[in-house]
């Protein structure tokens, strides 16, 4: 496998079918997430009409988000794997149907957060649909909390603890808690990519953030008692 | 109608911060913050876990082979 840069790879892309294969498995492998810009939006354009090696740079563009995003939500390597595998495989297969209502790096996690939940489904969770995944149980919200200041977490936060804290959360708490709070998207985008609104992305937000205080500082109390 | 920010229960308070927060105000300076210590103590948590999340969970690149299955199944028309 030779080390193609990126400008060696787009320079070389129009190539026979079996070349620009080839030349793709070194595209994918070799460049780094990127904003958005008109060269992106023509590699698009050529990855919906076909072009495998644009599809490869596709990839190569948000294989690390898309399978961080699936790491964070399963917290296993190779369930990650499998996982950012289906989704870019999905997306091979509905890319042509991609309009550009939203952004395509929304649409893309869209599809993969779909992925994500039929996964978690799968494994026994009482998960069915996005819908679900937002409306958590009564019983799974969080309680309304108050905060002693001899209880503060500042500065004390174990990250095994909070760790754990977070993949108890209920799934769609925990989605949004990555989306927003680790991944960096804003409430408008989570909304398009969980068909909700945006003042239902704030809620749930808020929600997951006071049930990984509750979970955290329960913790402390228990560590605190002699 | 109006609020009276400065007399705001914590029940009133907490039922708003979600918004609060993911409007990106600055909410130190909120008069209710200004005379409730819990609900200084609250916002302070959940700055801190935001922050202890991000750290907790770096961007990591998907090793090689997760491309080369995607590309063996496209060539088998999975």
């Amino acid at each position: 496998m030779s080390d193609a840069t990126p400008t060696q790879s787009s320079q070389r892309s129009r190539g026979n079918g079996s070349e620009a294969a080839a030349q793709g498995t070194t595209a994918a492998k070799s460049m780094t997430a990127q904003p958005p810009n008109t060269a992106d939006a023509e590699v698009l354009a050529r990855a919906q009409a076909g072009d495998h090696h644009a599809f490869a740079h596709l990839y190569a563009l948000h294989k690390r988000r898309i399978y961080s995003l699936c790491l964070r939500m399963v917290g296993n390597v190779a369930e990650a794997e499998d996982l950012t595998q289906e989704a870019f495989l999905q997306l091979h297969r509905k890319i042509a149907t991609f309009r550009g209502d939203s952004a395509f790096s929304t649409w893309l996690h869209r599809l993969a957060i779909n992925v994500v939940l039929m996964q978690l489904r799968k494994k026994g969770l009482s998960l069915i649909s996005l819908d679900e995944a937002m409306e958590p149980s009564p019983e799974e919200g969080p309680s309304r909390s108050f905060g002693a200041p001899d209880l503060t977490l500042t500065g004390t936060i174990d990250r095994l603890v909070l760790e754990r804290a977070i993949a108890d959360l209920p799934a769609g708490y925990r989605l949004i808690f990555i989306l927003h709070d680790v991944e960096g998207f804003e409430h408008n985008e989570i909304a398009t990519m969980l068909d909700c609104s945006i003042g239902n992305s704030k809620s749930q937000l808020h929600k997951a953030r006071l049930k990984l205080r509750d979970a955290l500082r329960a913790q402390n109390r228990q560590e605190a008692r002699p | 109608m109006t609020v009276n920010l400065s007399k705001m229960s914590c029940i009133e308070f907490q039922d708003r911060m979600a918004e609060y927060i993911g409007s990106g105000e600055d909410l130190s300076e909120h008069p209710h913050l200004k005379d409730c210590a819990d609900c200084r103590a609250l916002l302070a948590d959940l700055k801190t876990i935001a922050e202890a999340a991000r750290q907790l969970f770096p961007s990591v690149e998907p090793p090689d082979e997760v491309w080369e299955h995607i590309e063996s199944a496209i060539k088998r028309g999975a």
